[in-house]
C-alpha cells in the first residue's frame, strides 16, 4: 500500500487523531492486513505517538500485522455454537490446516479465525468461508467444506 | 476551597476537594501500599493493591484509594478483613510472574500472601505501566508502550526511538518494581532490528 | 427530497405517502436477517424479483426485502401482504407457485405454512404460529414490514411522529419526566433507569453533551441490537434525536461493530436520508434544534460495549474502561456529560413518546417495564429472537414460545446475561424475567442472551468456555482482572482434563471474590459470575470431575470413551468408514472395535451409528474389546 493511499484515507477523516481507529479500518479494510510502513505513516501524519498506534493494532480485534491467507476462515465460538459442538468444528479444521486460530499458513492459503457469533444460532455449529456461511457442521461436513477452497 | 472532613481508620482527616483518599492518608501519615501509583503521574487505577474499605450512609464498598475523590463524613477503613484478604491474593497472583521482586515479597510477609500458592510464570512484568506512563507524561518521548490486551497484554519498546532516546535517559528503570526493565532495555537493543510487536521481556 | 422545514410539511408529506398506498396491493416481504441470509434468502429474493419481472407483475406486486421478524428457525421467512400469509423455509423453487397460487389465485400454498409438530394444526398468518402467539413484539413486529432502507416505509408506519411531538408539543423537562415515568431501564446490561441518567445529563453545568447509542452487542449468543439496527434504523435514529434534545446535545455517535456489515450500511443510509429529509442536521423541521449523529465502527473488543471503554475508543484509542468515580453522564466522552443507551433502550424511547409513559408501565413486572427481547439459542427447537413482556416466566419463553428441548433431550440449564451473567437450573424455570428476578438468582438480563443448555452440556465446560472467552476479551489493564481470570481459567481447564484436586473449588471461589470486588470496571467484576453460578447451582459437577474423574454431561474430551458394545454392533462399517482418526478396526462381518489410543473422541461414530452400539462412557474403565477370534459376527435367525 503506497503512502498516497494512506494519504487519501487519512485526509477523508480530516487528518484528526480520533479517527485514527476508523483510519486503521479502512486500511485494513482495502489492504487485509496493516505494513509497519503504514502504521508510521499515519503516526507521522496525525501526530499520534507510535506506542498508540501499536496499541490498538494489537488491542482490536479486527487488525492483522501479518498478511492473511487467499481464504479467511472463520469458526463462530459463540455461546449457542459451542453448546451444539464449535469446538469439534474447530478441532477439526486445526487438524486439517495444521494452523490454529490468528494464524496463517505457510502457502497463505487459509487464515484461520475464532469469532464471537455471527449471528445465526439457528444454524450452529456454524463456520464461515470468504463470507459464505456454512451450517449445522459435524467434523465430517467441515472436512468436506474445507476441500472445496483451493 | 471548601474543605472536606472525612476520617481514615478513625482518624479525622480535613482534605481539600478534588484530593484522592490516598492523598488525604498521606497527608496524616497513613500508609496505603500500591504498586503502580506515582505522584507524577496521572492516577491510573491498576494494580488495586490500594484498595479500601469505605462505608458512606451506611453502605460498604471497596474502592481504588489511588482515585476515589474525599467525600464528607465519608468513613474509610484502609485495613479490614477484606481489604486483607484482596490485596494477598493481588500479591500472590503477581508473584507468580515475578517472584523475586523486593517490592512484591517485602508486601507478601506483611499480607501472609504464599509466593508459591500459584504456577509460576515468570514474566517478571506486572503491568504497572510505571516505564510507559513516566515516559509518555514526564518525558513525552513514547518510546515504550503496551501491546495486546487481556492475558496477552505487554509492554515494548518501539525500536527506532529507543534507540535513540532510552541510552541518555533511563530514568524508567528505577521506578519498575520487578526490576525488570534493565534485562528487558538490553534485549531489546539486541533485537532493535526485527518487529517491534513480537519482542518483549 | 426538499427539506421538511414544519410540522405541516412533515402532516402533508405523510399523508401524501398514505394515499399514494394501496392497501390491497400484494407485498412480499421477505427476511433479509443474516440468518436467513444464511439458509439461502438471498437467492429466494432474486428468484421473485425474476419471476414477478418474467410474468411482468412489477408494477402490481412489491417485493421488499426487510430486516428480521426472529424465526430464524425456520428461515427463509416470507410474509405476503396484505393478508399476511407467513411462509417458512422457502426455497427458489417455490416461489413460481407462490406467485401462481397466493398472488395471482389468492390461494395458500399449504405445504409452505407453519405445522405444529405435536397436533399437525396448520397456521397461515404470522399471529397463529405459536413461536409469535404467546409474544409482544412492540419493537420486532415492524421489521418485517418494512424496507430499511426506505425512509417513506418507516413514516407510513407513523416514524418520526415522537420526534415531532417533543420538538413541538413538549419541553425537554417534560420529555424526562416522561421517560422517568416510564422507568425504561437500559436493555444493554446493567438495567440503569434512563430517565435518571438522563437527567443527570441534562442538569450538568456543560454545555455540549453527547448522546451515544451502544451498538456494540458483544455477548456471544446475542443478536437482537443486530436485527433491530438493520430491520429498523430510524426508530434508534428517532430514539436518539429525542434523548438528544431532552439533554440538550448536538452530536450523537453511533457506536456498531464492524463485524456487522450491514447493520453499518443501513444505520449510515439511515442518517443520510434522515438529514435529507430534515429530521437530522440544522433547525430540524424548523423547530431551532440542531443535531447531527455520526457512525464509528468498532474494530473487535468485547470490552468496549462497557460504556467508558466505549467511550476511550471513540475518542481513537485503545478500549480501556475509565478508572474514574465519577459517572459518564456527568463526565463522559471528550470529558463532556454524555448519555449512552443501548440499541434496543434508544428503540423503546418513540414508542414511550408516542403512546405515552402509563401505557408503557401496564406491561411488565413492577420493577421492570415493557418487553425484552431475547435470543433464545442453544438447545432449543425455535431458535430466534423473541420479544416478550418483561415478568414471562422462562419455562414459557423455552417451552411455549422455543418449544422445548430438541431430541426428547433433558432440560439442564438456561444461561442468560453473557460472560457477565449466569447459568439457572430447572427448579428456577418459573422465575419471571425481569432485572431484578434474574440478579437475584444470581444471574443477569445483560442484554438478552438466553442459551439453552440440555443434559449433554457439561457445566463446568461452561464455566470454563467464558472464562476463556474473557482471558481473551479483558483489557489486562487491571490484576484482579486479568491475573485472577488468568488462574481461574487454568484451575477450570485443569478439572475439565481430570487434572482437579481436592481444594480447587475452594480456590476458585476465593479468587472469584477478589475479582468481583477489586477489579476496575463492569467486565472484570462480573466476570467470575459464569463460575459463582455453575458453582451455586451445579456443584456436583464440579464435584464428580475432581473427585471421580467423572463427566457427568459426558462431554469432556479428557474424561469419557467411546467403546462399541458387541452385542450391538452389526458390522456395517459405517463408523469405520467416517471415523477421521482411523482409529476403528474392523471389517464386514466383523465387530468393530475402537482403538483407544488412536481415538480423537470426535464423537463422529456416536453420531452415525443407526444401532446404539457406539457408546460414551467416563469415570469407569473402558470395557476391554472381544479376543479377535470372537468377532466374527454371527448372524442371529429371522425372528
Amino acid at each position: 500500500m503506497d503512502n498516497a493511499t494512506i494519504d487519501q484515507i487519512i485526509d477523508k477523516h480530516h487528518g484528526e487523531a480520533s479517527s485514527l481507529i476508523q483510519i486503521l479500518l479502512e486500511i485494513q479494510g482495502q489492504n487485509h492486513w496493516l505494513p509497519k510502513e503504514a502504521l508510521e505513516r499515519i503516526s507521522e501524519r496525525l501526530e499520534v505517538p507510535f506506542t498508540r498506534i501499536q496499541h490498538i493494532a494489537t488491542f482490536y480485534k479486527a487488525f492483522s500485522l501479518v498478511p492473511k491467507g487467499r481464504h479467511e476462515v472463520h469458526i463462530c465460538m459463540g455461546t449457542a455454537c459451542h453448546v451444539r459442538g464449535a469446538q469439534r468444528v474447530l478441532e477439526t479444521v486445526e487438524d486439517l490446516t495444521g494452523i490454529k486460530p490468528g494464524e496463517t499458513d505457510l502457502d497463505l492459503k487459509y487464515s484461520l479465525e475464532i469469532v464471537n457469533c455471527l449471528g445465526c444460532c439457528a444454524l450452529g455449529p456454524v463456520m464461515e468461508i470468504d463470507g459464505t456461511v456454512h451450517g449445522n457442521m459435524t467434523p465430517a461436513t467441515t472436512r468436506d467444506a474445507l476441500k472445496k477452497y483451493e | 476551597m471548601d474543605e472536606i472532613l472525612l476520617t481514615i481508620d478513625g482518624k479525622e482527616v480535613a482534605a481539600n476537594e478534588g484530593m484522592t483518599i490516598l492523598e488525604a492518608a498521606q497527608k496524616i501519615g497513613i500508609y496505603i501500599p500500591t504498586l503502580c501509583h506515582h505522584e507524577l503521574l496521572e492516577p491510573y487505577g491498576a494494580c488495586r493493591l490500594c484498595m479500601v474499605e469505605i462505608e458512606n450512609r451506611g453502605r460498604i464498598q471497596y474502592v481504588a484509594s489511588c482515585l476515589y475523590p474525599v467525600e464528607n463524613n465519608l468513613v474509610v477503613r484502609t485495613r479490614s478483613e477484606k481489604v486483607d484478604k484482596i490485596r494477598k491474593m493481588i500479591l500472590e497472583l503477581l508473584l507468580a510472574h515475578a517472584p523475586d521482586s523486593r517490592d512484591l515479597k517485602e508486601l507478601a510477609e506483611e499480607y501472609g500472601a504464599d509466593r508459591n500458592r500459584f504456577d509460576r510464570e515468570a514474566s517478571f512484568c506486572v503491568h504497572c505501566g510505571l516505564c510507559v506512563r513516566y515516559c509518555a507524561e514526564v518525558k513525552q518521548k513514547f518510546a515504550v508502550g503496551f501491546v495486546d490486551r487481556g492475558t496477552r497484554r505487554e509492554i515494548s519498546f518501539v525500536p527506532k526511538i529507543a534507540a535513540e532516546e532510552c541510552w541518555k535517559c533511563k530514568e524508567c528503570f528505577p521506578l519498575c518494581p520487578t526490576e525488570a526493565l534493565q534485562a528487558a532495555y538490553v534485549y531489546v537493543q539486541d533485537i532493535t532490528a526485527k518487529s517491534p510487536f513480537k519482542l518483549v521481556l | 427530497m426538499a427539506l421538511l422545514n414544519s410540522l405541516e410539511e412533515l402532516d402533508k408529506l405523510k399523508q401524501e405517502l398514505l394515499s399514494r398506498k394501496d392497501p390491497n396491493k400484494p407485498c412480499i416481504s421477505i427476511c433479509a436477517g443474516a440468518g436467513c441470509i444464511a439458509s439461502g434468502a438471498g437467492e429466494v429474493i432474486a428468484a421473485f424479483e425474476a419471476e414477478i419481472k418474467k410474468q411482468g407483475l412489477s408494477a402490481r406486486v412489491e417485493t421488499k426485502g426487510t430486516g428480521c421478524p426472529g424465526y430464524c428457525q425456520r428461515g427463509p421467512v416470507v410474509v405476503i401482504y396484505p393478508e399476511e400469509i407467513c411462509y417458512l423455509q422457502v426455497k427458489p423453487e417455490d416461489v413460481p407457485e407462490i406467485i401462481e397460487e397466493t398472488i395471482k389465485g389468492k390461494k395458500i400454498v399449504e405445504r409452505l405454512v407453519y405445522i405444529d409438530p405435536d397436533t399437525e394444526e396448520k397456521a397461515t398468518l404470522e399471529s397463529e404460529i405459536p413461536f409469535y402467539k404467546y409474544q409482544e413484539r412492540l419493537n420486532l413486529s415492524n421489521n418485517i414490514k418494512i424496507d430499511p432502507k426506505s425512509l417513506d416505509d418507516y413514516l407510513a408506519i407513523g416514524g418520526y411522529s415522537a420526534l415531532a411531538k417533543v420538538l413541538f408539543q413538549m419541553t425537554p423537562e417534560q420529555v424526562i419526566d416522561e421517560i422517568k415515568k416510564s422507568n425504561l431501564r437500559g436493555r444493554g446490561g446493567a438495567g440503569f433507569p434512563a430517565g435518571i441518567k438522563w437527567e443527570g445529563s441534562r442538569n450538568a453545568p456543560e454545555t455540549t453533551k453527547y448522546v451515544i447509542v451502544n451498538a456494540d452487542e458483544g455477548d456471544p449468543g446475542a443478536f437482537m441490537d443486530r436485527a433491530l439496527l438493520e430491520g429498523n434504523p430510524h426508530s434508534i435514529l428517532e430514539g436518539l434525536a429525542i434523548g438528544a434534545y431532552a439533554i440538550g446535545a448536538q452530536e450523537g455517535y453511533i457506536y456498531v461493530r464492524q463485524e456487522y456489515p450491514l447493520a453499518v450500511e443501513n444505520i449510515g443510509i439511515a442518517i443520510e436520508k434522515a438529514t435529507e429529509y430534515g429530521f437530522l442536521g440544522e433547525n430540524i423541521l424548523g423547530s431551532g434544534f440542531n443535531f447531527k449523529v455520526m457512525v464509528h465502527q468498532g474494530a473487535g473488543a468485547f470490552v468496549c460495549g462497557e460504556s467508558t471503554a466505549l467511550m476511550t475508543a471513540l475518542e481513537g484509542r485503545a478500549g480501556e474502561p475509565r478508572p474514574k468515580y465519577i459517572r459518564s453522564n456527568i463526565r463522559g466522552l471528550w470529558e463532556k456529560p454524555t448519555v449512552l443507551n443501548n440499541v434496543e433502550t434508544w428503540a423503546n424511547v418513540p414508542m414511550i413518546i408516542n403512546k405515552g409513559a402509563d401505557w408503557f408501565t401496564q406491561i411488565g413486572t413492577d420493577g421492570s417495564k415493557g418487553t425484552k427481547i431475547f435470543a433464545l439459542v442453544g438447545k432449543i427447537n425455535n431458535t430466534g429472537l423473541v420479544e416478550v413482556p418483561m415478568g414471562m416466566p422462562i419455562r414459557d419463553i423455552i417451552y411455549k414460545i422455543g418449544g422445548g428441548i430438541p431430541g426428547g433431550k433433558k432440560f439442564k440449564a438456561v444461561q442468560t446475561g453473557g460472560p457477565s451473567g449466569g447459568c439457572l437450573p430447572e427448579n428456577l424455570l418459573d422465575l419471571p424475567v425481569g432485572f431484578d428476578e434474574l440478579v437475584q438468582a444470581g444471574s443477569m438480563m445483560g442484554s438478552g442472551g438466553m442459551i439453552v443448555m440440555d443434559e449433554d452440556t457439561c457445566m463446568v465446560d461452561v464455566a470454563r468456555y467464558f472464562l476463556n472467552f474473557l482471558t481473551d476479551e479483558s483489557c489486562g489493564k487491571c490484576v484482579p482482572c486479568r491475573e485472577g481470570i488468568r488462574q481461574m481459567l487454568k484451575i477450570l481447564t485443569d478439572i475439565t482434563e481430570g487434572k482437579g484436586k481436592e481444594g480447587d473449588i475452594e480456590l476458585l471461589e476465593e479468587i472469584a471474590e477478589v475479582t468481583g470486588t477489586a477489579a476496575l470496571c463492569a467486565l472484570g467484576k462480573s466476570a467470575p459470575n459464569p463460575v459463582l453460578s455453575t458453582l451455586k447451582y451445579f456443584r456436583e459437577e464440579y464435584e464428580a470431575h475432581i473427585r471421580e474423574k467423572r463427566c457427568p454431561a459426558l462431554s469432556c474430551k479428557d474424561l469419557i470413551a467411546f467403546y462399541i458394545d458387541p452385542d450391538l454392533c452389526r458390522a456395517c462399517m459405517a463408523c469405520l468408514r467416517k471415523c477421521p482418526a482411523g482409529a476403528i478396526v474392523g471389517a464386514k462381518k466383523q465387530i468393530h472395535v475402537v482403538e483407544q489410543e488412536k481415538c480423537t473422541k470426535c464423537g463422529t461414530c456416536f453420531e452415525v451409528c443407526r444401532f446404539d452400539a457406539v457408546k460414551k462412557i467416563s469415570g469407569e474403565p473402558v470395557p476391554p474389546p472381544l479376543p479377535e477370534e470372537e468377532r466374527t459376527l454371527t448372524r442371529k435367525g429371522k425372528e
